[in-house]
């Protein structure tokens, strides 16, 4: 029997006929590679999943550090996402205020709930003004706001004439969609349309990017910044993680769009693509074989001969620094075997780096990605949608003629894309998989258990609600959305540690002492009888 | 850091900011968690119960399992009826539990979802049981959740089969596994047969052992639960956290109570022992007031470095009221108590203390967040912090000796092992707050006042 099998046997024949089409196990042959996604969790199977909230706020418009993002709502929303995704951020010339280590919410009490809370909303922004004077409020519904009826739409409308700031409210009450996804959605639908263009600081040279997609979790958009500023390409954007509402608003004047988080941002840089013209190219600086393919991706993309040079000079000088590093953590991780279940991206990005350190994948799975994530966006208009998916708004944009611009024709991006530059392309996960691997969509707390049992990874990186029923078992267990406060993980010196940090999971002292001696030592019974044995 | 908070208090009635709560279902999740067998269940949208198990594996840095209704935008219409049928099903079919403890949320709340009637229609297997409790999420805090949940499983469980069981039950309050079994080995030691509910211990600190078991030793058994009712008496801890349960099982089976502070510090601990000295009618053995004795012991010995320290004290009502008794004790100034929890019982609470010991210029707050503990401190500094995690920003802003105890504690390790309650947990905060203070006072010490014997 397979592992997938296995794993599908146990359930009842309601939860089997859903679950079934959510894993797969690669074969030999390239059928059975299509997967259900983006669907309904089963209520009660124990998903790992969030909500609609933590995917606009938590995720996408959390990390934007001169905004004074206010949860509206019950308190716990807000206390929950304070602080605890490890998106970094430092002020900078363009934002002198830094909001991430503050939690502000509306904090309604039954009487709001009863009456509306569009009053205490206003009056909230009215404190949060005279406190703080910020440039952009942004406003994250949760559960009740839809409800109840609160208008947060209106409200952002009329704290803008008052105080001519930018405010924006989202509607990403927990309970819309089926997942953190939607919530994605909903806050670039958002950036796109009140925030990105609005803006008219030009880029100071012509090799300037946004790396849309990096929430700068333990401090990786810094190290990608850093190695895409000594080859010479200027970044303006980290999107969201370091990010600014000042510095986002001229987003637009880009030259190209790189993406490394594809299932969290795709739509805006869709949208930049259609708006602006802007090409997107998907990006990995997981891992180092990876973030030097990417790179030359970058430098093949502007075609500039002497950014190409300085790229290969940039890489030869990173690999040398931390090769002996590198060397070391890959001898004692050489064959052993991984399991990741991340939440759309990590899964696929953190392959390349394991691989780095001769290390397999055999489980991957992710919370909230879609069929496109897995399967490569080919498979785009072949995706039905079905009533979750419809309650998340799909904006269009259309050329803004101000600012549209190509940097190459049709046919000399085909040119590009023959020569390996994959401009607005996306293969998904999958094609990198080997058969018997097994991929599980939206896993739950029992697959990974009987997974941990039946395939017996050497790791799973997971999230914090499996990491320590994983170690439990007996497995060694990395946070791989938090990093278990470690990192960054991305480019170079991100390999090295990552290496590290695995090395030192799979060989800790103390995992020799889980059993205790006596459980092996017999017990000395009986004794020498007297006078006997001469 | 926090550098965007002003030295200047403004009124606030809106604007939430730095909380130092969090909300209802958590705490209910965390009270089901203290039942043997018992499957926690969220019924709102999946985020919720993400959330919560989230950061009580941070803080434990143990697995917190529970479930969800997974609600979507057509559940949040018509109602979470069906959810709860396919999650009571799956749950058992899939995770074995004995029970399944539902809390609500703020969405099924919002629309009136009637647990008890959806209760009563589920089709159960053979033996399983489902409770519920109310929590809505924009009523009180995480206090309030845990509280319910325990009447929740109490309104369920609870008979009087009219033979009395000769037990003590004990309520100990939202307290960590290191505290519970440190108010066992009391009730041990005073030779009291006790009922711990709820009871976390060998639940959130369970042993490696190199196999995952869901549903370790430990937990109050259901059994026990039903058995509150044949109880002779209550000891009810925490006079927030523990008011209402207590009140309840008086009305429904007339068990008597003593309602009591957290054992938190000499006094504190001292009524939790003459407690159980009553329950017992034994004498307390000379091996536990030695250890009473050598904290004393302790006090005396170090109070030099504490007295007239004046400390900001925050967290859950009844744990930060026990960490104000200690500091008292320790001779320091508690100039600043706040809670999140919007108890009023806190704020006179804290002032009896205050007047109890003469202590003078001291606020205490309800209701109140970590912001405006900033604002204040930064208006009149003190010398030691005492609370949850979240007080590290303000302790870093304003370069403040910091000692974490308390829900939650995100970025230490071990402290949910071991106790701040009892005689040997007050040993242990007084040696981590005098450390405190003197490391402070070696690191800015010039090196001629830089002391080898202090």
């Amino acid at each position: 029997m397979t592992a997938r099998e296995k794993l599908l046997e146990k359930y009842s024949a309601k939860v089997y006929k859903n679950r079934k089409d959510h894993i797969l196990q690669l074969e030999e042959s390239d059928e059975a590679r299509n997967i259900a996604a983006n669907t309904r969790a089963i209520p009660g199977v124990m998903t790992a999943r969030g909500c609609c909230y933590a995917g606009c706020k938590g995720v996408v418009v959390g990390p934007l550090k001169d905004v004074c993002v206010i949860t509206h709502g019950p308190v716990g929303c807000g206390f929950y996402s304070w602080g605890t995704r490890r998106n970094k951020a430092r002020t900078d010339e363009r934002a002198d205020k830094n909001f991430v280590p503050y939690c502000l919410s509306t904090d309604m009490q039954e009487p709001d709930i009863v009456f509306g809370g569009e009053k205490k909303l206003e009056k909230a922004i009215d404190e949060a003004m005279a406190i703080f004077d910020p440039k952009c409020v942004m406003i994250c519904s949760t559960c009740p706001i839809g409800l109840i009826g609160d208008d947060v739409q209106a409200v952002a409308r009329r704290v803008e004439e008052k105080y001519g700031i930018r405010a924006i409210g989202y509607s990403c009450e927990g309970y819309k969609g089926v997942s953190q996804s939607g919530g994605h959605h909903i806050a670039n639908n958002g950036l796109m349309r009140y925030v990105i263009g609005t803006g008219d600081e030009p880029p100071k040279t012509k090799f300037s990017v946004n790396v849309l997609g990096e929430y700068n979790i333990g401090g990786d958009g810094w190290e990608e910044a850093r190695i895409l500023k000594r080859c010479g390409i200027e970044v303006l954007n980290l999107f969201t993680g370091d990010a600014s509402y000042e510095s986002l608003k001229s987003a637009h004047l880009a030259h190209l769009n790189l993406v490394m988080c594809h299932r969290s941002i795709n739509y805006i840089a869709e949208m930049m693509k259609t708006k602006y013209g802007i090409d997107w190219l998907k990006v990995n600086f997981i891992g180092v074989g990876a973030t030097c393919e990417s790179l030359r991706e970058i430098a093949g993309y502007f075609g500039d001969a002497g950014l190409t040079a300085r790229v290969e000079e940039v890489i030869a000088d990173e690999i040398g620094a931390i090769s002996e590093e590198m060397a070391y953590y890959r001898s004692r991780l050489t064959g052993k075997t991984a399991g990741i279940f991340s939440g759309g991206s990590r899964s696929h990005h953190y392959q390349a780096l394991l691989a780095d350190l001769g290390m397999k994948t055999v489980i991957a799975g992710y919370e909230f990605a879609h069929r496109d994530d897995y399967e490569g966006r080919d498979v785009i208009p072949l995706i039905k949608e079905d009533a979750d998916n419809k309650n998340i708004e799909s904006i269009t944009v259309s050329p803004d003629e101000r600012f549209f611009r190509r940097a190459y024709s049709d046919e000399e991006i085909e040119g590009l894309r023959e020569g390996g530059v994959e401009i607005d392309a996306y293969g998904g996960m999958l094609p990198e998989m080997a058969a018997g691997d097994v991929v599980v969509d939206d896993y739950n707390h029992f697959e990974t258990d009987e997974l941990i049992r039946t395939m017996k990874p050497d790791i799973f990186l997971s999230g914090i609600k499996d990491r320590y029923s994983i170690q439990k078992a007996g497995v060694s267990s990395r946070q791989i959305h938090s990093y278990d406060y470690s990192g960054p993980y991305a480019g170079f010196n991100g390999a090295a540690n990552f290496g590290r940090d695995v090395t030192m999971a799979l060989y800790s002292n103390a995992w020799g002492l889980v059993t205790p001696p006596w459980r092996h030592a017999p017990m000395l019974v009986g004794s020498v009888a007297e006078g006997g044995g001469k | 850091m926090l550098d965007l908070t002003p030295r200047e208090v403004k009124e606030r009635s809106a604007l939430r900011i730095n909380p130092c709560k969090t909300c209802q279902p958590v705490g209910a999740m965390y009270a089901a968690l203290g039942v043997h067998g018992c499957m926690p269940h969220s019924h709102g949208s999946q985020g919720c119960c993400s959330y919560h198990r989230t950061v009580l594996s941070r803080h434990f840095k143990e697995p917190a399992i529970a479930s969800s209704s997974s609600f979507t935008e057509g559940a949040s219409v018509f109602g979470g009826r069906s959810n709860i049928n396919t999650a009571a099903k799956n749950v058992f079919d899939m995770y074995g539990p004995d029970i399944i403890a539902v809390h609500t949320t703020c969405l099924s709340e919002t629309i009136g979802d009637d647990l008890n009637s959806y209760i009563m229609d589920l089709d159960l297997p053979e033996g399983k049981i489902v409770v519920h409790a109310n929590t809505p999420s924009y009523v009180g805090s995480h206090v309030n959740g845990f509280f319910n949940m325990m009447m929740g499983f109490m309104n369920y469980l609870t008979q009087r089969t009219g033979t009395p069981n000769g037990k003590t039950a004990v309520f100990p309050g939202w307290l960590n596994p290191g505290d519970i079994r440190e108010l066992r080995r009391l009730a041990g030691l005073m030779d009291v047969p006790a009922t711990f509910f709820p009871d976390q211990s060998g639940v959130m600190d369970a042993p490696m052992t190199g196999r995952y078991d869901m549903y370790p030793q430990g937990g109050t058994t259901i059994e026990e639960i039903r058995g509150l009712g044949d109880c002779a008496g209550l000891i009810a801890l925490g006079e927030i956290i523990g008011a209402e349960p207590a009140e309840l099982l008086r009305k429904k089976w007339k068990v008597p109570f003593v309602l009591l502070p957290a054992p938190i510090g000499v006094s504190n601990t001292d009524q939790y022992v003459s407690a159980l000295r009553r329950a017992s009618k034994t004498e307390v053995p000379a091996e536990l007031e030695a250890e009473r004795g050598r904290l004393v012991d302790l006090l005396l010995d170090s109070h030099q470095h504490t007295y007239m320290k004046k400390a900001a004290i925050f967290g859950d009502p009844d744990v930060a009221l026990g960490l104000t008794s200690l500091a008292l004790e320790m001779g320091m100034v508690p100039k600043y108590v706040i809670t999140g929890t919007p108890k009023e019982e806190f704020t006179r609470r804290a002032n009896a203390l205050f007047s109890k010991y003469g202590a003078e210029g001291c606020t205490a707050k309800a209701n109140a967040d970590l912001f405006e503990l900033h604002q204040w401190i930064k208006n009149e500094p003190v010398d030691v912090m005492i609370g949850t995690t979240y007080g590290k920003q303000i302790a870093k802003a304003e370069d403040v000796p910091f000692v974490r105890a308390g829900f939650p504690v995100l970025d230490r390790y071990g402290g949910t092992l071991l106790p701040i309650v009892g005689y040997s947990g007050a040993i242990r905060l007084t040696e981590q707050i005098t450390g405190a203070l003197l490391d402070r006072f070696d690191r800015d010490a010039s090196d001629e006042d830089f002391e080898i014997v202090l």
